[in-house]
């Protein structure tokens, strides 16, 4: 059969394609919608871990989108207490150390019931601090244990305003003898200026033994 | 075979498929809408800026479309210190803001220096029955010129006429003394009125700069 013939099966009447004249292949070359309204989350990075000492995301935070959010899967540290916790810099900068000012409180609920509060918890919070921001506290090592949450950044390439944020997460938090759901809310703001391009996270302790963080950029 | 039936031969398989040369960005540009298409979350309705703005309105674009609606504040600057961010909502597309929300209001917060960090209730921030006021849902926020208040605002069923509308907030705010304000109000417009407009304001002066964006979530 020719590509005529082919092609002629592929069309009605009317000379409009038929679904079967096209597949993924046909619109590979397509990276964008310019008529279809904005809205989407657009994933513009995956990184997972594999017991990594750090996840870097180094590039695709910029101006543009206005908010950025990091979904964060099942993270499993490699260490029993440690903390999952994030730091951003400037530029192609790698030291990590922004100064940082944020809130911390959680709500508790252990699993034989014996506990149930919520508080506001200072001292896993900071005060224009420089060290790295504590998000999933004293997470549980035991194999079955996931930690997940999710944290935006608001407008991280102003000059004008600090970069603030807002986090939320559920951890498997270590607890001798009945271990605790925790959920997690934090907020805050970098004290910068200057644009944030990349965001590290990293284990208090020993490595990043799994899980999956990725960035998507809100249209 | 002439050029253009030659090339355009070279665009597809011997099956008469659509090769990726034959399609390219330009190609879909007409195209407004990928209604088979999953994956997408939520619709850009309308970004507005404000700059020295009394108020910033949307007075179109909610209604039976979406239930659920998301507002979002990117850094959103005041005029003045020490204000409160506010939202009020319409029955008569922005002629008069005048529902009465009722809300509940709590905050984490941290200071720069020394002050401590607490978490507790504001019963000067939350609203009753008949109050007559519009909806706070930041806390003193300062006018620095690095200051600002950034979050989100969901609004449930706004067009429905049998329930009062939900609305719930999240904003992180840097405080005009500078502290790190995380501020949670959740509420209801007490009417079963069709709301088709919201209006954000500051209690006293203008929204100096930020940008506020309006989404309908997908599928709701």
């Amino acid at each position: 059969m020719s590509i005529a013939a082919s092609l002629a099966n592929n069309l009605k009447t009317g000379a409009v394609f038929k679904r079967t004249a096209v597949n993924n292949t046909s619109v590979s070359s397509v990276t964008s919608f310019a008529g279809v309204s904005a809205g989407a989350l657009t994933l513009l990075a995956t990184q997972t871990a594999s017991s990594s000492a750090q996840l870097d995301f180094t590039s695709g935070i910029d101006s543009t989108y206005d908010s950025y959010i990091f979904h964060l899967n099942n993270m499993h540290l490699a260490t029993d207490q440690a903390h999952v916790q994030f730091q951003a810099d400037t530029g192609t900068n790698t030291n990590y150390n922004l100064t940082v000012t944020n809130t911390y409180f959680r709500a508790n609920h252990n699993e034989d019931d014996s506990l149930a509060t919520v508080s506001i918890d200072a001292a896993r919070d900071q005060s224009q601090g420089t060290g790295f921001i504590q998000f999933m506290s004293a997470v549980t090592d035991e194999n079955d244990s996931g930690s997940s949450g999710i944290i935006r950044i608001f407008g991280p390439s102003s000059t004008t305003s600090v970069k603030p944020f807002l986090g939320v997460c559920n951890c498997h938090h270590h607890n001798p003898g009945s271990d605790v759901s925790r959920n997690i809310s934090i907020g805050g703001y970098f004290n910068t200026t200057t644009a944030i391009t990349r965001f590290r996270f990293n284990s208090s302790s020993g490595n990043i033994d799994a899980g999956v963080i990725k960035l998507y950029g809100v249209s | 075979m002439g050029a253009i039936t030659r090339a355009a031969a070279n665009n597809f398989t011997t099956s008469g498929v659509i090769l990726p040369g034959a399609i390219n960005n330009t190609t879909v540009a007409s195209i407004s809408q990928l209604t088979q298409v999953a994956g997408k979350t939520q619709t850009l309705i309308q970004s507005q800026t404000a700059s020295s703005s009394s108020a910033v309105s949307f007075t179109t674009g909610i209604d039976s479309t979406y239930d659920i609606y998301k507002f979002e504040f990117i850094q959103v600057h005041p005029a003045s210190d020490n204000v409160q961010f506010r939202h009020a909502a319409s029955t008569n597309g922005g002629s008069a803001y005048d529902l009465n929300p009722i809300l509940s209001f709590f905050e984490a917060e941290n200071h720069e220096g020394s002050d401590g960090a607490s978490l507790g209730y504001i019963t000067g921030h939350d609203n009753a029955n008949n109050s007559g006021d519009t909806a706070k849902f930041t806390y003193n926020i300062g006018n620095d010129s690095d200051q600002s208040t950034s979050g989100e605002m969901w609004l449930f069923g706004p067009s429905d006429s049998t329930f009062v509308t939900q609305f719930m907030t999240t904003m992180i705010t840097t405080h005009n003394a500078d502290y790190s304000k995380m501020s949670f109000t959740c509420g209801y417009y007490n009417h079963a009125s069709d709301i088709d407009a919201i209006q954000f304001t500051m209690s006293s002066g203008n929204i100096d700069a930020g940008k506020i964006k309006l989404y309908g979530i997908q599928g709701s």
